[in-house]
């Protein structure tokens, strides 16, 4: 309860915490040796570094001692506050009514010290733990606590004085400790302030370089590979150019859009189908979309139209450059697909070319959508995609 | 007809060279610089019809070039280049007075086709940017505070639609059956609407398109 010894030495043995706080209580009875073990315990064991998880702490060497939980609420505080201070009370009745002859003068100062510094004591603790919490977002030492415990040291220092000496000397004594303390202060100041700022820009510095690791990583995986695969294709214009564009497309993809996880979004569904049909066909297709929402059979449909549509003009067009523009209103979604190629005469496609007629038209129509194509030889093809949202 | 006078600021050196060799003898390349102080400086000094200005530069980036510029000599066009497709980047250098937009993939004859049209006072949309602000535009949930600048007419969408979708401004006239002309005022005034407009969502859907 004090400071977590009793709890870190039974989670080290594997027993339960209780029976050793009963130990140290009966063990304090025995001439005190209890209250020597629990105080050499706390200061010279290090405290377990707290594991991210809730709780979940692994003493891990020998004797490493735990001390509370993540995320400790502030009743646990108090509970330990209160406990160091029935420790300090309970001492001073101890010795008194051991009746070891010390005046009660010097005993209540003397415990008020005690009291202060432990809680100063279990503050930097606190500090120590909140260090390697800081990457989960741990709290501050508290200043309100720090402080008090100070006052509390002052106070014990104070009464002890002030019982044992004249109260104008304690004034003066007073005064003398306070111009030097201020002094050590403005002294010391700038080295404090230049530690804490030296330890901030080093964190800085720190995910700085984690951030260009990550960078130097992803320009590796991708762009050197590309670069290396463009080079050993020099003679090969048409690989260099579906080389260059998934890796533009890629690079863009990773720098301007925010982690593609709407897997179920249509227009994000058309962008990664159109890619593919760039990668597997060497053209380039420009996807232009406007607005957004969620994909369902009939947009599922439409996007294996569209799709078709791009690989016929691919394919069959020639012209390399492929123009998609998507727009997704509240009650419709419009797609246009365009190349710029050569075009055909609509009548003299012949029926059994399925094609157009099914995989495009029909399909749209049997999923209650609409798919016009308007062409004409050397003037390019144009395939307009409507379909009602429910 | 005098070639259009150009200044080239863009921070690497090969695609200057690159668009120097690109551009027609319609374009006459008068001075280049690759960063913002240098591009102040140049563009202060040569008076160029037009500048085709990298959104991303040292020192500030395009849109710097343009605020420190522009107050001094509003005569001087802006035409932005760039690979980025982040839609702050594009409606950033948009706000800041560039009088369009196209990407670095852009062919030459495009190019020089696209120059001398800012030159001539008008306005120049890649698929891209008409898809960034027929969403933008479209986005609109709150109140608008000034109803002629905060709304695209509806031959204005049409006009922005037929470019998302790939066709060059003779296209569009001989599908609305309208001038070229008129398809430059009508995207001349889209781009005063995208510039001059308050609707601070503009500015906030750009920024929120990447955060996402």
């Amino acid at each position: 309860m004090v400071a977590g010894v009793a709890r870190g030495l039974a989670d080290h043995i594997g027993v339960d915490a209780l029976v050793v706080r009963a130990l140290f209580v009966i063990l304090a009875f025995a001439g005190g040796a209890g209250i020597a073990m629990y105080a050499a315990f706390w200061a010279f064991v290090p405290v377990a570094p707290q594991s991210l998880d809730d709780g979940g702490v692994v003493g891990y060497a020998l004797g490493r001692r735990r001390r509370g939980r993540v995320g400790r609420d502030r009743f646990g505080d108090n509970g330990q506050y209160i406990a160091l201070a029935t420790v300090a009370i309970g001492g001073v009745l101890a010795v008194q009514s051991l009746g070891l002859g010390l005046p009660g003068g010097l005993l209540w100062p003397l415990a008020l010290t005690g009291f202060g510094a432990a809680v100063l004591w279990r503050q930097a603790d606190d500090a120590q733990r909140t260090r390697w919490r800081t990457a989960v977002g741990g709290q501050r030492p508290r200043l309100t606590t720090t402080l008090a415990g100070a006052v509390l040291v002052f106070a014990g220092a104070g009464t002890f004085l002030a019982y044992h000496a004249q109260l104008g000397q304690v004034r003066n004594g007073l005064l003398s400790t306070a111009v030097l303390v201020t002094g050590i202060a403005v002294i010391t100041g700038p080295w404090w302030l230049g530690t804490v700022r030296a330890l901030s820009t080093e964190r800085r510095a720190r995910i700085r370089e984690q951030e260009r690791a990550e960078l130097a990583a992803h320009l590796h995986d991708s762009v050197l590979h590309t670069l290396a695969l463009i080079q050993r294709h020099v003679d090969d214009p048409r690989e260099v150019q579906r080389l260059a564009r998934g890796q533009e497309r890629e690079l863009r993809t990773w720098l301007y859009r925010p982690s593609s996880d709407q897997e179920r979004d249509f227009g994000r569904a058309l962008e990664r189908a159109l890619a593919e049909i760039e990668d597997s066909q060497g053209v380039s297709i420009d996807v232009i979309v406007v607005g957004e929402c969620e994909i369902d059979d009939r947009l599922n449909a439409t996007l294996q139209a569209v799709r078709e549509a791009a690989l016929n003009a691919a394919k069959h067009s020639g012209s390399d450059a492929i123009s998609v523009y998507a727009e997704i209103e509240p009650s419709k979604v419009t797609v246009f697909v365009r190349d710029r190629g050569k075009g055909f005469d609509m009548n003299a496609v012949p029926e059994d070319r399925l094609g157009v007629k099914e995989s495009i038209v029909g399909r749209m129509e049997r999923h209650g959508g609409k798919a016009f194509i308007r062409t004409a030889p050397s003037e390019g093809t144009e395939v307009r995609f409507e379909m009602e949202l429910k | 007809m005098k070639p259009v006078r150009v200044v080239l600021v863009d921070d690497h050196r090969l695609f200057r060279s690159g668009v120097r060799a690109e551009l027609g003898s319609r374009v006459d390349v008068v001075g280049e610089a690759d960063d913002v102080p240098s591009a102040v400086a140049a563009i202060t000094a040569l008076v160029p019809d037009v500048v085709l200005l990298d959104v991303h530069l040292p020192g500030g980036g395009g849109a710097e070039v343009l605020r420190a510029v522009l107050p001094k000599l509003p005569d001087v066009r802006f035409l932005a280049v760039s690979v980025s497709d982040a839609a702050e980047d594009v409606i950033g250098t948009i706000r800041a007075g560039a009088r369009g937009y196209v990407t670095k993939t852009i062919s030459g004859a495009d190019l020089t086709d696209a120059v001398a049209r800012v030159a001539d006072g008008d306005a120049v949309f890649s698929p891209r940017l008409a898809g960034f602000v027929l969403d933008a535009f479209a986005a609109t949930d709150a109140p608008s505070i000034d109803p002629e600048l905060d709304a695209l007419t509806q031959r204005e969408r049409e006009v922005l639609r037929l470019i998302a979708r790939g066709y060059a401004y003779k296209e569009i006239a001989r599908e609305l059956f309208i001038s070229v002309k008129t398809v430059e005022t009508h995207v001349s005034s889209v781009l005063r609407k995208l510039q001059l407009s308050n609707r601070h969502e503009l500015t906030r859907w750009a920024t929120d398109r990447r955060l996402v």
